[in-house]
């Protein structure tokens, strides 16, 4: 049988406030479950999606109008300059030659980034998205036709009924077809997949795939031998917690300041009812009692008893 | 001294493969295929098996993080590389102008018809209602036509419009004009293709209109008995130019048909697999409208006599149609 380790100053159970919290972070939790989507590859195994919200797309989206407008605009300084110092006469044929570069880059930036290998534009190499073929097949080179020919109806469409513009019933009428084209352009918000009218068109829709980096494991400085047999805790005290807060625990060991690492090491000690040891640091306490409760969560998860949290009294 | 974690050992084993694939990975992503080397490409299935078979056991036997993302992540870029599209831009190129092209244009003959009855029945409209009141003519153009060519202009004038002085140094001018063309063409051709999503009907809205614009201006010059002349001035890239207009209101009517009516399939599915042969046709249309503005900056300045116009107009529509709808042998397996 195991015993929950109780403050003895607190009253048992969930306080108030920590329910709350908790039902928060559940929410949270099934809000984001809500955006996997699983693959399963032919080799049997499950590979987990995230899909792209609706804002990183957008996102995407202003930097490759950024960049797309800044090789435009580059380009026409450029040309006006050169056809200026070759001779005067010239400039209606490098207009005409930047009208037709103007049209490529506006329609075919996207196709040539996303026929890449990466499937994917800078703006949204930048923000960790590719696009993907929803079936888990191949991306071809005709979906990523389909899905940038819509951009006209998305992006352009409520464009020109902005420029229409005008007054009185034109006024009006422009109204109602920038209402009408919003449709197209805020469709990715109205549907599950968080699809474009293009993703839909074209079978595809577009992914998390940012690039993780392995980082050492916490539990090989723990493990050294001057480390390890210093700091002994007892069964009660590695079960203290659970799944969600050994996560918490990673993160703050791996990512955050001295001075909450301190206020985290107090929190712990006082919960588990730690005597501090000699020469004993916040960080190889958290280091320590990270190895522990690990070792105690795996060994249950062997088990298949997930805690998945310090709530979860099993 | 103490034991270590199992699933620290677990990692400690096979971490060294994984970042071998992290590395192959990246090089491809970044560079392309040609710059792995025959050993990488060989160890690359294995690798990636592993990757895969890692994450499902770190998934049961791991609490850390870091290493269950990191192996997420790998794993997808590695399934996404290895079962993704492995030919060269070249190639996909080939394949569109050899096969792709033309099987979907010559699927979607009856859409085809569809918009070309829009496209000319806005022309006749136009042209014939301009025949008998030419105040129609105005109607449709708005007062403000920079142009000249309008029902008020002399005959003179609208036969200079047709042939091309040779001694006028106006190419730099004409140049630009065609690409000005060629850029409103175009961008009109995908704007009727992806406006096919709206159940087709502002597609026929578009093509009803070009061919009203188009009609009227015909009359124009029939009217002044130019009718023979202006057609060769047309037509010589018009054939290419119209043809593509019309490919494109097709492209929209497939994919507003497959959105309106998917039949037994899902919408999804059906708006999918119209999507892909639409595409492909609309693909068809800039590259037909290129031509068309080659055609129309080069030979119409430089060719000023009208039975050659009318050839190259014939020849063009041939190509055309001998291209799209004579049907191919089946490629041999």
């Amino acid at each position: 049988m195991t015993t929950k380790p109780v403050d003895t100053t607190r009253r048992p159970g969930i306080s108030m406030e920590a329910a709350v919290q908790r039902r928060a972070r559940l929410a949270e939790e099934l809000r984001t479950a809500k955006m996997v989507r699983k693959l399963v590859t032919p080799e049997g195994a499950a590979i987990r999606l995230k899909l792209a919200n609706a804002s990183e797309r957008a996102g995407a989206l202003m930097i490759d109008i950024a960049i797309q407008w800044a090789i435009v605009i580059a380009t026409l300084l450029g040309l006006s300059f050169i056809s200026g110092a070759l001779n005067p006469g010239s400039s209606n044929i490098a207009f005409a030659f930047w009208l037709v570069f103007f049209f490529f880059v506006r329609n075919f930036y996207y196709i040539f980034f996303e026929i890449g290998q990466r499937a994917a534009t800078p703006g949204k190499r930048i923000l960790g998205l590719r696009v993907a073929s929803r079936d888990g097949g191949r991306l071809t080179a005709n979906s990523v036709l389909a899905r940038n020919f819509i951009r006209e109806l998305e992006i352009g469409l409520p464009f020109q009924f902005i420029l229409m513009g005008g007054d009185g019933f034109g006024a009006w009428m422009a109204l109602l077809g920038l209402v009408w084209s919003g449709v197209f352009l805020l469709f990715p918000i109205f549907n599950k997949d968080k699809m474009r009218v293009g993703d839909l068109i074209a079978g595809t829709w577009v992914i998390k795939a940012p690039k993780a980096k392995l980082m050492d494991d916490i539990t090989s400085a723990a493990a050294r031998p001057q480390a390890a047999s210093r700091y002994v805790f007892t069964q009660a005290q590695t079960e203290a917690y659970g799944i969600h807060e050994l996560h918490v625990l990673e993160d703050v060991l791996r990512q955050s300041t001295q001075e909450i690492k301190r206020q985290v090491a107090a929190r712990i000690r006082a919960k588990i009812g730690w005597a501090p040891i000699d020469g004993e640091t916040d960080l190889s306490f958290l280091e320590a009692y990270y190895a522990a409760l690990r070792r105690r969560l795996e060994q249950r998860m062997l088990l298949g008893e997930r805690k998945a949290d310090k709530f979860d009294v099993r | 001294m103490s034991d270590l974690l199992k699933s620290y050992r677990f990692r400690e084993e096979r971490q060294a493969d994984w970042q071998k694939l992290d590395l192959i990975l990246t090089k491809a992503e970044n560079g392309g295929v040609q710059r792995l080397s025959d050993e990488q490409m060989l160890a690359l299935p294995r690798l990636y098996r592993q990757a895969v078979s890692s994450l499902s056991v770190a998934r049961s036997i791991s609490l850390d993080q870091n290493v269950i993302n990191y192996l997420e992540s790998l794993c997808t870029r590695a399934y996404f590389f290895v079962y993704g599209a492995r030919t060269t831009l070249g190639e996909r190129m080939m394949a569109f102008l050899r096969k792709d092209w033309h099987e979907a244009v010559s699927q979607s003959v009856w859409t085809t018809l569809l918009a070309a009855l829009f496209f000319f029945g806005g022309w006749v409209l136009a042209f014939f209602l301009c025949l008998q009141d030419m105040d129609w003519f105005w109607t449709f153009h708005g007062h403000n036509f920079f142009d000249g060519r309008n029902p008020d202009a002399s005959v003179d004038y609208l036969r200079s419009t047709i042939y091309n002085d040779p001694n006028s140094n106006g190419e730099g001018e004409l140049a630009a004009f065609s690409s000005f063309l060629f850029n409103n063409n175009a961008q009109i051709a995908l704007f009727a293709f992806a406006l096919g999503f709206a159940f087709g009907i502002p597609t026929a809205w578009l093509l009803v209109y070009n061919g009203v614009m188009i009609g009227s201006m015909y009359a124009v010059f029939w009217d002044k008995g130019l009718g023979f002349e202006f057609t060769g001035w047309l037509m010589i890239h018009g054939v290419t130019e119209l043809f593509a207009i019309v490919l494109a209101g097709a492209a929209g009517f497939v994919i507003g048909g497959a959105v309106a009516f998917p039949g037994g399939r899902t919408r999804l599915a059906s708006a999918r697999a119209a999507g892909q042969r639409a595409a492909t046709i609309a693909m068809g249309c800039v590259v037909m409208l290129v031509i068309a503005a080659i055609l129309e900056g080069f030979g119409r300045q430089l060719i000023n006599s009208d039975g050659v116009r009318y050839g190259i107009a014939a020849g063009t529509l041939v190509f055309w149609l001998v291209y799209f709808y004579v049907p191919r042998k089946a490629a041999a397996p």
